[in-house]
């Protein structure tokens, strides 16, 4: 993925270039305001190479990221026989969420809300205090269509060449870097689409049906759609995406403010722009040299020199190029920088710039994702392995024995979230005289063991039945009752109140 | 709307698109044309879901649709899914013998769950949701089996039902003692009391004394010489806390009266042996079952 040409194509002593030594580049902002057509041809962005350190942090972020969404479905963890022992498995026939050390079941659906909650408000909190950094850096759209723009490039160079490559008249070599341009993009998009599915099922056993045709038709169907989302966004719509569909753009004005640090073009330094003779002064004039290599790196084709628009990613290659052009001619770095607009109406009067990271809007972002993390924190530690529910028939509410003594119904449910066969004994209190029988279980209902395999509910029917003698000590038509659960392994106890019934009079 | 009306906005610097309401206008932020062209494209794919898939209401009818799909059809398929998808519990029910089942937790779990559902669709209607009963339709819950409360008698009642059109049919016949005139209203009231005072409710121990000698001449045969019942004739104890058509006296009366015999339909020519096999499965696990 080498450049196959240099940063900035050395043409000296040119009319047209913007300092000795620095070409212009030539290239308009894809928004460029006036007179337009009511329906918009897309202007195909040539984005150029840029080099520096956002362009590194980049590299790193996506080759992180990327690391990440492949190896993750990988990854074991040992749940004992009866589960399966992979890391991070969303099993939906099963209705379970795997995640290392955490299983939720459906009904704990609210670690998954919490965790959305979480991730939007550390969003809210990135926009205000650094505008779109996640979509600069670690949006998928953004890091594919990187990844893409890179293979793009290894076919069929930069910027320059690209260009010349769309205006030459079709020949062998161009079929030939086309074809190959997309097909690597079909590539990446099916090994995106097949990392997706093996968060689905086991990877290991998934990799080897789906390459032997023998996987799932729903691993197919999920696979192809995955892989031509890929293609077809991070390929070939790229920044259509981020302007047209995206509703976050939309949504981060109302998150932004004067202090947010955003990528600005410093105009009270880069004004007035012009091109630079030899020779000629830097006195009376901005730093900018008007070379718009701003603009030919931009993924989405914008002039930042025109202040903060909405198509901005905040991508900050535009910081990269600039700073490149500075050091060749001579002047400071940063004219394009991350600032903020207080900053920037300091420095217009001669005043430093000023970080103002901790005022309200931020702290109260991180006061409540504080709040939300803590409660589930709290909730997680104090999420049961073993939950009895008891639930008392309502029909009927009672049941007449014929030897004058009343019974009473229940379903006893225990939801063992454990990874072995666990087993209970369950026993009645607060009734005199009172007889336990569970369905299934022959004799006294308390000698019963009853077992639940791992990770599963089993439901019980129990009966709890007071004969007449017993009956008379029952002063209320409805008096309340205990059941007991203990975990015959470690003898921990659950308990769970109930009312037991019987007739009037 | 013309072209003319178009007008440079100072703010923006954007060119307006030359419409206006109430003077109100619109920027020209210029929509993009693959989505105008994606757009045509959906009512393209519109028309052609029209022509492939039902669509129109008609008088009389629909149209089909060239496809022919019908979610009644995917409802049959996904049935006939369940079903097969259920085949191997089924089978294996229809080969363990029902004092067997209980020993098999899954097998009893799948039994269990279809007699409930069996039961909702087919008993519920007389027994009640919970099986609970009613004045006349006995409480299936309860200990007190008239024609015997194992799990082979539940299923043979539930096959063969009660004083039902079937050869087997369980059947007894409480005489019209009132109503064919077998006993004098005196002697139905003696009889009466004497019941009564089986379970100690009686109020008139001199009548309850008569009533003892017609209750051994004509009850005795079926409700047993003390009134404990006999189960194979399906003779209700008259001794216990539960009565199917209730133990006031005026209702011991009635019984005598106009004698009694519910009826409960075979069901072995409306439901299959597995889902008969279900239902007693869950019956019997309804607490009553010995």
């Amino acid at each position: 993925m080498e450049a196959k040409e240099a940063f900035i194509t050395p043409l000296p002593g040119r009319a047209s270039d913007a300092a000795p030594g620095v070409a212009t580049i030539d290239v308009e902002a894809v928004n460029t305001k006036g007179e337009r057509a009511l329906f918009a041809s897309r202007k195909k962005v040539y984005a150029k190479r840029a080099k520096g350190t956002f362009r590194n942090i980049k590299w790193a972020v996506m080759i992180v990221s990327l690391a990440v969404y492949y190896i993750l479905p990988w990854l074991r963890w040992d749940r004992g026989p009866a589960l399966p022992d992979q890391a991070i498995l969303l099993d939906f026939p099963n209705a379970r969420f795997f995640f290392f050390f955490l299983e939720i079941w459906p009904q704990e659906f609210y670690y998954i809300t919490g965790l959305l909650v979480l991730a939007a408000l550390a969003l809210f909190l990135t926009t205000s205090v650094a505008g779109r950094a996640w979509c600069g850096y670690t949006c998928p759209q953004t890091v594919w269509t990187d990844l893409m723009i890179a293979l793009e490039r290894f076919w069929q160079g930069d910027r320059n060449a690209r260009m010349r490559l769309d205006k030459a008249p079709w020949s062998v070599s161009k079929i030939y870097k086309k074809v190959m341009t997309h097909l690597s993009w079909m590539l990446v998009g099916l090994l995106t689409g097949g990392a997706m599915v093996l968060y689905f099922r086991d990877a290991p056993t998934l990799m080897g049906e789906l390459v032997t045709g023998t996987a799932p038709a729903i691993a197919y169907i999920f696979l192809g759609i995955f892989s031509f989302t890929t293609y077809l966004l991070g390929g070939i719509a790229r920044e259509q995406v981020c302007i047209y569909m995206c509703p976050w753009p939309r949504i981060q004005g109302a998150l932004i403010d004067k202090d947010s640090m955003l990528v600005t073009y410093r105009d009270f330094r880069g004004e007035p722009r012009a091109k630079k003779k030899k020779g000629e002064s830097w006195d009376n004039r901005g730093d900018c040299i008007d070379c718009k290599a701003c603009i030919a790196v931009c993924p989405v084709g914008i002039d930042i020199r025109n202040g903060p628009q909405l198509e901005c990613i905040q991508c900050a290659l535009c910081i990269d190029a600039c700073n490149d052009i500075m050091k060749k001619v001579g002047r400071p770095q940063n004219l394009i920088t991350y600032e903020n607009f207080t900053s920037i109406e300091a420095e217009q009067r001669g005043g430093k710039p000023k970080l103002n990271l901790f005022r309200a809007r931020n702290v109260i972002y991180l006061g409540l994702m504080m709040l939300v993390g803590g409660l589930m924190l709290a909730a997680l530690l104090q999420r049961s392995v073993l939950d009895v529910n008891v639930l008392r028939d309502r029909n009927p509410l009672y049941v007449q024995l014929s030897g004058g003594g009343v019974r009473n119904g229940y379903t006893l449910k225990i939801l063992n979230k454990l990874y072995d066969t666990r087993s209970y004994k369950l026993t009645v209190e607060g009734l005199k005289r009172a007889k336990l029988k569970i369905v299934g279980y022959d004799g006294d209902g308390s000698k019963a063991v009853l077992s639940v395999v791992p990770d599963d509910l089993r439901e019980f029917r129990v009966f709890v039945s007071v004969d007449e003698t017993g009956l008379e000590a029952v002063k209320s038509e409805s008096a309340p009752i205990t059941f007991v659960v203990e975990d015959l392994d470690d003898g921990k106890q659950t308990r769970r109140d109930s009312t037991f019934r019987r007739p009037a009079g | 709307m013309s072209d003319n009306h178009k007008e440079l906005d100072e703010a923006t610097g954007v060119h307006t698109t030359g419409h206006e309401w109430d003077g109100i206008k619109e920027l020209n932020n210029p929509l993009p044309k693959w989505w105008l062209y994606s757009f045509y494209a959906c009512i393209v794919w519109g028309i052609g879901y029209m022509i492939a898939y039902p669509a129109w209401p008609l008088l009389d009818g629909y149209t089909k649709g060239m496809l022919g799909y019908s979610q009644r059809a995917v409802v049959m398929s996904e049935v006939a899914l369940a079903k097969k998808a259920q085949s191997k519990f089924r089978d294996e029910l229809a080969k363990t013998s029902i004092e067997k089942i209980k020993t098999k937790p899954e097998l009893l779990r799948f039994a269990m769950a279809g007699g409930k559902a069996a039961f909702g669709d087919n008993c519920a209607p007389c027994h009640g949701r919970g099986a609970q009963g009613s004045k006349g339709y006995p409480n299936l819950n309860d200990d007190d089996w008239l024609w015997g409360g194992k799990i082979t008698d539940i299923q043979y009642t539930i096959r063969h039902g009660i004083r039902a059109a079937d050869e087997d049919t369980r059947s007894n016949d409480m005489p019209k003692f009132g109503v064919e005139e077998l006993l004098e209203p005196a002697q139905i009231n003696e009889a009466a009391e004497y019941v009564l005072s089986l379970s100690g409710k009686s109020k008139d121990a001199a009548a309850a004394a008569k009533g003892k000698v017609i209750f051994e001449e004509q009850c005795a045969a079926c409700h047993g010489d003390n009134g404990q019942g006999l189960q194979e004739m399906g003779g209700p104890t008259l001794r216990d806390a539960i009565w199917l058509y209730g133990r006031s006296k005026a209702d011991v009366v009635k019984s005598i009266e106009t004698g009694r015999g519910g009826i409960m339909p075979a069901w072995a020519t409306r439901l299959d042996e597995v889902t008969i096999k279900s239902l007693a499965v869950y019956v019997h696990s309804l607490g009553g079952g010995t």
